[in-house]
């Protein structure tokens, strides 16, 4: 029973993966949104794009607007029609890093961080870890583990 | 330097490693004065949370001496003498905010494993995994810190280094389970596990109000000092019906509150054991959750359950139809320790809470794969094996 469960949770988590479509039926990357804990004259001062962000902004879209409930101020990107590579060619460019909602997503969570933190964090080294055979799959995930999630 | 480090499953070994370094501008470096095993590292030794790497260094639970600080820092200065927190916590973000510390957005540098597994990442754990940051972890003479402000906080005077120790994360962590459970004056509390965590639950409770607090497991020797230290009642479940007993001794209303300090390996008694050890195996469920079912079917009508226990996946025969139709409030968390760890100090301070006792085996760093033996296998009346680096 957990097993189909985890089946429809894998599921879930792919078709999350799905593009949307605009109203002439054209797929379109979703949007990539964090919110960060800080208003918007804040986090965008004078209609500026925040962070690393602002190195992307040939790439995507961004749409900046205050949160409900004074929770601070959402930061949505996607990336402009076309852009994000799809079928074998997008695994492919996932499994490389080098699929450019990696650097969507990468950018935002980088963006979060100035803003509220100062500072990005960087993970520790140098590592105390061991190549391994079994530890290969992980060391992947942990290396794209930034650029890749559900955001 | 020396540290113990995960090199596969059920192995350990102290390895030299390099020294960790300020890698952000509000980073310290920490020298480890005492750092403990916890009962969630054997869920990474054992394997059942796979997300280790041969050469990572383990421990969560600790405390030590400040000696280098990042230019960024500004509440710890070099030579404090300070417990951490094991979770790490930017302390800035909206979760951070609400008290949610191990909820936080901004300390777990690798996101993307744990959002796929549970939707959204939690914050990062020391020495916990790749899925919560990667860290190194404390079973190590040195260890870095990160947002150091946030997360390292001063001991004060009078209070020894065995009794700070458990400030970072088991008395937090039980802390947590009678606060967010919702105890109240008066209320009867029933606690599942005897270990560090489900101590410090135990007496949390009574001193938010508890008139009762009945603490349950298997060890006679953890019964007897949770019995001796802490003044609560216990019960062995291998020699009594638990729930027949709660229902007798709380005049058949059921426990107010019910906490689960066990996690994912529980115990079963009898042959049902075998039935989900089974079930793990085939990965019918990554997670044994037996004591999380008896404290929903043991709770009063209305009353809440706090899952502290460690669980990291899925769970067979989840009690759903008791939950709703008594009305229960279910809640769980990785510790928000920040939101607690001073004012525990305090206590400590003032001798409320005890906490030393539960370093029933402190020994050198050296001795970290004979202390998590002990520890794993319950021998020689082990309740935390502590390392001295």
């Amino acid at each position: 029973m957990a097993g189909v469960g985890a089946g429809v949770l894998v599921v879930r988590r792919m078709s999350a993966r799905q593009p949307s479509y605009g109203a002439a039926g054209q797929a379109r990357d979703r949007w990539h949104t964090v919110t960060v804990n800080h208003p918007p004259e804040e986090v965008a001062p004078d209609g500026r794009l925040p962070g690393p962000l602002a190195e992307l902004s040939d790439a995507v879209e961004v749409q900046i607007r205050p949160a409900p409930g004074g929770r601070g101020t959402e930061v949505a990107a996607r990336l402009r029609s076309g852009a994000a590579p799809s079928g074998l060619g997008g695994i492919a460019a996932r499994a490389a890093g080098n699929d450019p909602r990696q650097q969507v997503r990468s950018a935002l969570r980088q963006t979060k961080q100035l803003l509220e933190t100062g500072e990005v964090l960087s993970p520790d080294k140098p590592p105390t870890t061991r190549r391994t055979l079994r530890g290969l799959p992980l060391e992947l995930a942990a290396r794209r583990a930034r650029g890749e999630g559900r955001l | 330097m020396k540290a113990l480090t995960w090199e596969g499953v059920n192995e350990l070994a102290v390895t030299e490693v390099p020294d960790p370094q300020i890698l952000n501008r509000q980073d310290a470096i920490l020298k480890v004065n005492l750092s403990s095993v916890c009962g969630s590292d054997l869920h990474q030794l054992s394997g059942y949370i796979p997300f280790m790497r041969a050469g990572d260094v383990i421990g969560h639970e600790f405390m030590g001496e400040i000696v280098e600080v990042g230019p960024d820092v500004r509440r710890r200065r070099v030579g404090e003498r300070v417990v951490v927190c094991s979770v790490v916590a930017c302390g800035r973000c909206w979760f951070c905010e609400q008290g949610l510390f191990s909820c936080c957005d901004n300390g777990n540098t690798n996101p993307a494993i744990t959002e796929t597994m549970w939707g959204y990442h939690p914050a990062g754990i020391f020495g916990y995994s790749h899925a919560m940051g990667g860290f190194k972890g404390s079973h190590a003479e040195y260890i870095r810190l990160p947002y150091a402000d946030h997360i390292a906080f001063p001991v004060p005077d009078g209070v020894d280094d065995m009794s700070a120790l458990f400030a970072s994360d088991s008395a937090p962590t039980g802390w947590m389970g009678a606060d967010l459970g919702g105890v109240r004056p008066g209320d009867v509390v029933a606690v599942w596990g005897c270990g560090a965590v489900g101590q410090m639950a135990a007496r949390a409770a009574m001193l938010l109000g508890a008139e009762r607090v009945i603490a349950i497991d298997r060890f006679d020797y953890r019964l007897e000092m949770a019995e001796r230290e802490l003044g609560v009642e216990v019960v062995n479940y291998e020699r009594t019906d638990v729930d027949a007993e709660l229902r007798e001794r709380t005049g058949g209303r059921g426990p107010d509150v019910c906490i689960e300090a066990v996690g994912l390996e529980a115990h079963t008694p009898g042959p049902r054991y075998r039935i989900e050890q089974a079930k793990q195996q085939l990965r019918l469920e990554t997670d044994r959750p037996h004591a999380v079912r008896q404290a929903i079917l043991s709770c009063r009508k209305g009353g809440s359950v706090f899952v502290l226990g460690v669980f990291s996946g899925l769970v067979d025969k989840f009690p759903m139809g008791a939950l709703m139709n008594k009305g229960l409030t279910l809640r769980a968390a990785q510790q928000h320790g920040e939101r607690y760890i001073p004012m525990l100090l305090d206590r400590i301070a003032r001798g409320e809470l005890p906490t030393a006792h539960l370093a029933t085996h402190p020994m050198p760093l050296d001795d970290g794969p004979r202390g998590y033996d002990l520890f794993k296998h319950k021998q020689d009346g082990c309740v935390r094996a502590v390392f001295q680096p």
